[in-house]
């Protein structure tokens, strides 16, 4: 079985909703929709204090080519243009709808009709992934027709689809590689079709072997799409990892995966893209999975962008006495929440509760020199050091271990007999070491 | 639910794996030795290993306590593996003020001017092993036999260790086929039934846990293979060459403390390289070092001078062996 070869580390899965069929959490009653959900420029808000909008009316339009539109994901009239907490703790820009019934716009096909035939064209496709708000739902955000777009010069030979899922507790994307397998291949051929290439490599960790047989049976019927099982290791969702462990084609540190001719989309994308492209359906609700050791009815959700995270904790029959963090995202890379009032966003794969007993972390000690950091590193960087470089303050020799290479798994944080806060000295380091090589271009 | 949420970047889970619990991995590794070395020394080995060991806790607690004035840490388990290790390098008759002093210097002057432990660049054991070997040499190189367990202390009945005998046999002109006669057989020397340091006699004992340190990943192979397998292959090229004047390779790996060494002592966390490449070239570089002292040396016995003398390269080392980075670009041509 393929997996990535250099470090990783296995946290315990605890995929406790991995055998709950995904549900449709109720329209709640306002949303606060942020205009920053991707990677990039902010979307631009099209609409005013008191307009009356649909579901799927587009409320913020793309600003420049790195960027994405954001829709309504209800019905009803704006509130105000305000601002939110969002993941960061930080609050930004979002528009305030309070519902009012659930009225979608009219083009949107809300048959329970699969469509197979595409009748797009690549340019078409492309575009319609601008306009429908289409980013990469893996968690990165990223504007996906700007991946669909192979610059200039660049060729690509490969499309990778990202189903492993390798972070403990969610289960968003293995409940919809069950439910939704037929959407997410032809929402593969779609981007294929887009990409112009002919062969797509689908990646699933072995810990899901439904998702693999049920996939592997439905790709006999389409063109050039091959499921390929993977042995379980963290990080392998990483992007990197997974072309390596895939394809075994190592990107360039610094560099893009279509520098190695592929491009990589997770198995969420592929079923909004269907959604856009077949059912003319923008980007408005996603797959949430709402979990936690104490929670009493954890689950995986269709949810409205906006809703606020506690009425996702509602529906999950409300917090267990003994919460002490909630988790947006895995508990690997995810981000913890200081409000409720968070919406769900559309990089929100899912929100975790932890009981107080796990959300301290233990006391740091001092390093015994024992290599574990090392040896988790899935990028071969040496993280004792870059942390002790960081805290003594020697970026400049930081950046000359590659410390910008360091993309945030977690692994050697994790690992650390001693408790040491590596990962957090390694993000300081990082973020100054790239301001001081944007200084230096700028001089 | 408390009011109070706890909020932290993340990662927000941790393996659980612990300082105290890796030490507790290599003082259960270290216990086949231990019962093995009362199994053949007795009650000499009990009082040494008891000494060795509390010595060690009160020097660490008295620096702690009363000069650092910083939280006791006792408790992580490492001065109770360099107690241990300490323990194994010496001779199971010797007296327990030499043990004492030896804990002073491995626990006070090896590791705690240093900073207490991860400072420490030379292997706090060794230090406290050659210290003693230097400063009482007659006491340090008088060797109980094993002689069951006996009740000796002191008292017990002294041999030759079988790389003395060798070292004296070949100044004195004998040749090697009629110096085996006086040394014993490899699988007497497998599992332990000659004179030497009390902890490294029985090679059985020690493979033991060598595995149980790999099953654990509390280490991995590429310091205790590459320490073994350069030492195998000089001491072939040794052999083949002058079989009359150079023992065999089993012989010189089953001999002394080259396991004790390389599995314990060379893989010591804190004094040993931090990527595999840098570990391959420390580990050659103690089987080849001990292969020199042992042949061409005034010492019979090398490795743990091989060793300390490695760990003086061990932050060159991990300055310029780098491990491959992930993506690094291959320079073409």
């Amino acid at each position: 079985m393929k997996t990535f070869p250099i470090g990783g580390v296995h946290p315990p899965e605890n995929k406790l909703t991995a055998g709950s069929e995904i549900r449709y959490l109720p329209v709640p009653h306002s949303v606060a929709i942020p205009v920053n959900q991707h990677i990039g420029t902010p979307a631009s808000i099209v609409v005013k204090k008191d307009d009356r909008v649909k579901t799927g009316q587009v409320i913020a339009e793309n600003k420049g080519f790195v960027s994405s539109n954001i829709h309504s994901s209800v019905s009803g009239k704006v509130n105000k243009i305000g601002t939110v907490p969002d993941t960061t703790g930080y609050k930004q820009t979002a528009v305030f709808i309070d519902v009012e019934g659930d009225e979608w716009i009219v083009t949107i096909d809300r048959s329970d009709e699969i469509l197979t035939e595409i009748n797009l064209s690549p340019e078409e496709i492309v575009k319609k992934c601008l306009e429908s708000g289409i980013v990469g739902l893996g968690g990165a955000t990223f504007p996906s027709h700007v991946k669909l777009t192979v610059p200039s010069g660049k060729r690509c030979d490969l499309l990778i689809i990202n189903g492993v899922e390798c972070e403990p507790y969610l289960t968003s994307d293995h409940r919809l590689m069950l439910e939704r397998g037929e959407e997410i291949l032809i929402g593969v051929t779609i981007l294929m079709k887009a990409l112009r290439v002919n062969k797509a490599m689908i990646g699933i960790e072995s810990n899901k072997p439904d998702a693999i047989d049920h996939l592997t049976n439905l790709a006999k019927a389409f063109q050039g799409i091959t499921v390929y099982p993977l042995k379980v290791k963290y990080p392998q969702g990483a992007e990197k990892q997974l072309i390596k462990a895939l394809a075994k084609r190592e990107v360039p540190s610094g560099r893009l995966p279509i520098d190695v001719n592929t491009v990589v989309h997770n198995v969420g994308t592929a079923f909004a893209v269907y959604e856009a492209i077949q059912k003319n359906k923008p980007l408005f609700e996603r797959v949430v999975t709402i979990t936690g050791k104490s929670v009493s009815n954890p689950g995986n959700y269709f949810v409205r962008i906006g809703t606020p995270v506690k009425n996702l904790i509602e529906a999950a029959g409300g917090f267990p006495d003994d919460t002490g963090k909630i988790v947006s995202g895995g508990p690997m890379m995810g981000k913890a929440l200081n409000s409720t009032e968070v919406p769900i966003v559309k990089g929100t794969s899912g929100i975790i509760l932890f009981p107080s007993n796990e959300s301290k972390r233990m006391d740091s000690m001092p390093c015994i020199r024992c290599a574990k950091c090392v040896q988790a590193c899935a990028l071969n960087l040496e993280p004792y050091l870059l942390m002790t470089l960081s805290e003594m303050g020697l970026f400049e020799r930081a950046e000359k271990e590659r410390i910008t290479d360091c993309m945030e798994c977690g692994s050697c944080s994790f690992i650390c007999p001693a408790g040491r806060p590596l990962l957090d000295y390694i993000r300081l380091g990082k973020a100054t070491v790239i301001k001081m090589a944007r200084e230096r271009v700028l001089k | 639910m408390s009011n109070l949420l706890s909020v932290s970047p993340s990662p927000h889970a941790h393996g659980k794996e612990t300082t105290r619990k890796l030490m507790t991995g290599v003082i259960v590794a270290l216990l086949p030795a231990l019962f093995t070395s009362i199994f053949y020394f007795g009650y000499g080995a009990v009082i040494v290993t008891a000494t060795a060991v509390i010595s060690c806790l009160v020097f660490e607690y008295l620096i702690q306590r009363f000069i650092f004035r910083k939280p006791i840490t006792i408790t992580d388990g490492s001065a109770i593996v360099t107690g241990l290790l300490l323990a194994f390098n010496v001779p199971s008759n010797l007296p327990v003020y030499i043990i004492i002093i030896g804990s002073f210097v491995s626990i006070v002057i090896a590791k705690m001017t240093f900073g207490g432990l991860g400072n420490n660049p030379f292997n706090p054991a060794l230090v406290g092993r050659v210290f003693m070997l230097i400063s009482f040499p007659v006491q340090m190189t008088i060797w109980p036999v094993p002689a069951g367990l006996s009740t000796g202390y002191i008292d017990a009945a002294t041999g030759a260790t079988p790389l003395a005998i060798i070292k004296e046999g070949l100044k004195n002109g004998e040749s090697i086929s009629q110096l085996v006669t006086q040394i014993p057989t490899p699988s007497q020397m497998f599992l332990g039934n000659m004179g030497g340091s009390m902890g490294e006699v029985a090679a059985i004992a020690l493979l033991i846990g060598f595995v149980w340190l790999l099953v654990r990943k509390i280490i991995t192979w590429h310091i205790p293979v590459s320490v073994i397998g350069s030492l195998a292959i000089f001491t072939t090229i040794l052999w083949l060459i002058n079989p009359e004047k150079n023992a065999d390779p089993m012989f010189h790996i089953l001999a002394g403390g080259v396991l004790l060494g390389a599995i314990f002592m060379a893989t010591d966390y804190v004094t040993s390289p931090m990527n595999p490449k840098a570990m391959i070239i420390y580990g050659c570089g103690i089987g080849i070092l001990t292969v020199i002292i042992r042949v061409w040396g005034a010492y019979p016995e090398g490795v743990s001078f091989a060793i300390l003398i490695m760990n003086a390269f061990v932050p060159l080392m991990n300055t310029y062996f780098k491990p491959k980075r992930f993506g690094e670009e291959v320079k073409n041509g």
